[in-house]
């Protein structure tokens, strides 16, 4: 009885160890690429180019102990050098006895030679100037290979991260606001043409929104309003609304329905009661759509590339590292540091708020 | 304000003229200044050269506070109507500007866009079909659709496999919340971000991509996996989308699997199922219609899917799917007609979901 008690419990820990170890492994497999560019992004640019930001970790690297310079001989015999005779070009490729290395550096005629030996080390310089750069668009001097100085601007972000922002909150708010009176209207009022209307919002809920982005650049080319904020806070409203009055709709219609007879019969007008009544109570359901929309407008590409398109003065974040992405591909470390300024406030919003968000999804797909 | 009780207070015709006067003055001066106001507003916004900061927070007041204004002032004109108008009329500024909206800006946009690719590259002449036609010859979108397909097959089947996996171990685990949050990450990582950081394990230098130097390490001589290594780069731009969708699905599914009676578990291992016959006999029936909503959400994520695409490889190299063509093909090309045609094509591949949606709805009671 007691050794099978053991050997359940035994099998229990078992069971334990190997869920905890299989989830650790997935969990490490989906955070190491953002770990390596939160690494890189503290990573000097020299040491981005050169070095895997892997190497912050212990390994064992060649150190140089000892430079030399090499015997006075012909270069293209053997040179003897501590106790090992090898040619040019050998010494050059690195040549291995023991625990040391021998490295010619430099050219043929001069050079010296490194003595090296394997050793354990960890690379850990970090620097702040990566994110300098690109908040403030620092001007740095570049010394070209002729000689000359150039003087070349940084890459500055924070005017795009401001109109992320100006672009963010109104494109949040304004379809929830819309949705909100909608879901109010559809589960609350009669009229006619409410299901037809209904109908709409449903079927609306899966079209891609490549199919609008041609007639409403047109209609915005017409109007004069493309590169606008106001432009692209009403496109993401447009795109955000089937969701966001499915959402709600969904939500209000399950509040109780003698509040509102009550405050009908004490005189409220629908307006008062929308405002005063129904908005608060259906603050969870807000806030989680909130989150959404934020999180999908924020991190916008496509929308943003169209009706801002190339009006400098209202690009957003994510433009501006695509192009940084396309026109600097080789420019590492101001792209890691501005990729990770982009995440740091969906990243912010998402950590502090999960809870809702998740509501909202649940609400979103498993009710449907 | 008190409907028939008014009547008896004023009798003088003057006083009942000036009254309504007044009124009528009222209501039209409070729209033409709200007018006013809200136009000076975007004015400032689209010609000013203050600060940024101050732009921003104008265009945050200005934005949130016109749209609750225009409702306000809408919502007062409206009461101001005998009862029996403000009945009939009230729903409609309640539901109608999200209806105006809608119509605007995915509903007529269907039919103009379909509209459009009747025409040729510029939008003068008439060629009927012929873009469809194009669009289903054509070698590049050919490409194109297969990559869609793969994308679709392979990543939102990998998402699924695997979000379903994490709900399950997480949901047997004590870090069960720590290990869901770290998952789910990616889900507020723009897909440009993703780019960036995928650019750190994918790059043909073995000193920044850290592929490169696992397959260096072991052996191998450096690859460019994105770009040379067709077809099977597009798998590695897969493998980014199913590292973001992962945590959608996951938390769907945790959620679901939280929904199965204790009991039911219990009772089947007493009765001696293994681990294995209470996941695939019991959790995987019960959860089905989740995975069934999940599958169709990614499904159509995947199958819309662009940003991914566009930066890591611009749709070069046999990476093309349906988005990146019709970007390519409307705003770089311009060639209006053809780039519309796949959009519509984009449409009808979502029609069989919007369908299935519109069924669903109709069975509900509420209607």
């Amino acid at each position: 009885m007691s050794s099978n008690v053991g050997s359940a419990k035994k099998d229990k820990l078992v069971g334990d160890l190997i869920v905890n170890v299989a989830l650790g492994l997935l969990v490490l497999l989906w955070t190491i690429p953002t770990i390596g560019l939160l690494v890189s992004s503290f990573r000097d640019q020299f040491d981005i180019a050169t070095t895997g930001w892997w190497s912050i970790f212990p390994h064992r690297e060649w150190v140089t102990t000892e430079t030399i310079d090499p015997p006075e001989v012909e270069r293209d015999q053997p040179i003897e050098v501590k106790g090992v005779s090898a040619t040019f070009d050998e010494l050059r490729d690195g040549v291995q006895s023991g625990n040391t290395r021998l490295v010619w550096i430099g050219n043929r005629r001069l050079g010296t030679i490194q003595v090296q030996e394997q050793e354990w080390t960890m690379n850990l310089d970090f620097t702040l100037e990566n994110y300098q750069n690109v908040l403030t668009g620092k001007r740095y001097e570049v010394t070209q290979p002729d000689g000359s100085v150039k003087v070349e601007q940084g890459t500055d972000m924070s005017n795009a991260f401001l109109n992320s922002i100006a672009v963010s909150i109104p494109a949040t708010v304004i379809p929830i606001l819309i949705a909100a009176f909608a879901a109010y209207g559809f589960a609350w009022m009669r009229f006619p043409g409410r299901r037809m209307f209904f109908i709409m919002v449903v079927a609306l809920l899966v079209v891609p929104l490549q199919i609008a982005l041609v007639p409403i650049l047109r209609d915005y080319v017409r109007l004069d309003l493309n590169g606008t904020f106001l432009a692209v806070w009403l496109a993401h409203a447009g795109f955000g609304l089937p969701l966001a009055v499915y959402l709600l709709y969904n939500y209000m219609s399950t509040l109780p329905r003698d509040i509102l007879e009550s405050a009908f019969i004490d005189g409220a007008s629908h307006f008062t009661i929308f405002t005063r009544l129904i908005l608060p109570l259906s603050m969870p359901a807000l806030a989680s759509f909130a989150i959404f929309q934020f999180l999908w407008v924020w991190n916008d590409y496509l929308v943003a590339l169209i009706f801002i398109g190339a009006t400098a003065d209202t690009q957003v974040l994510t433009m501006r590292i695509a192009e940084l992405v396309g026109s600097r591909g080789n420019d590492w470390h101001l792209l890691t540091a501005g990729a990770f300024i982009s995440m740091v406030l969906p990243l912010v919003v998402f950590f502090s708020l999960q809870r809702f968000f998740v509501r909202g999804m649940l609400a979103g797909s498993v009710k449907g | 304000m008190q409907g028939s009780e008014v009547k008896p207070r004023s009798t003088s015709p003057l006083d009942w003229l000036t009254g309504t006067v007044g009124q009528i003055i009222i209501s039209l001066f409070v729209p033409i200044l709200t007018f006013i106001v809200l136009w000076q507003g975007f004015i400032f916004l689209r010609d000013s050269n203050a600060p940024k900061i101050i732009i921003v927070l104008v265009a945050i007041i200005w934005g949130v506070g016109g749209v609750a204004v225009l409702y306000t002032v809408s919502n007062w004109l409206i009461e101001k109507l005998p009862p029996f108008w403000v009945r009939s009329l009230q729903p409609f500024v309640f539901v109608g500007p999200a209806v105006a909206i809608l119509a605007w800006y995915l509903l007529f946009p269907s039919a103009r866009t379909f509209w459009i690719s009747m025409y040729g590259s510029n939008s003068t002449d008439f060629v009927g079909l012929q873009n469809y036609a194009a669009v289903f010859t054509d070698r590049t979108m050919f490409t194109a659709f297969r990559n869609n397909v793969l994308w679709i097959l392979f990543g939102a089947t990998f998402s699924v496999i695997f979000g379903l996996l994490v709900a399950v171990l997480a949901d047997r685990s004590k870090f069960e919340n720590a290990a869901k949050s770290l998952v789910f990450m990616p889900m507020a990582i723009s897909m440009v971000g993703a780019g960036v950081i995928w650019n750190f394990i994918y790059e043909a230098d073995p000193n920044i991509g850290l592929l490169n130097a696992i397959w260096t390490t072991l052996g191998g001589t450096p690859q460019a996996w994105t770009s040379l290594l067709q077809p099977w780069n597009n798998f590695f731009l897969i493998v980014i989308v199913i590292w973001l969708q992962t945590g959608f699905a996951m938390v769907l599914f945790s959620a679901a699997i939280k929904g199965i009676p204790g009991e039911i578990l219990e009772a089947s291992r007493v009765d001696g199922a293994t681990e294995l016959q209470v996941f695939f006999r019991i959790m995987i029936p019960y959860i089905m219609p989740t995975i069934i909503t999940v599958s169709t959400t990614v499904i159509i994520f995947t199958l819309k899917i662009f940003d991914i695409v566009w930066v890591m490889t611009g749709g070069q190299f046999g990476t093309q799917v349906i988005a990146t063509q019709f970007y390519r093909e409307y705003f770089t090309n311009r060639n209006f007609g053809y780039g519309s045609a796949i959009a519509i094509v984009l449409l009808l591949a979502v029609v069989p979901v919007m369908i299935y949606n519109l069924k669903q709805f109709g069975e509900r009671e509420a209607f």
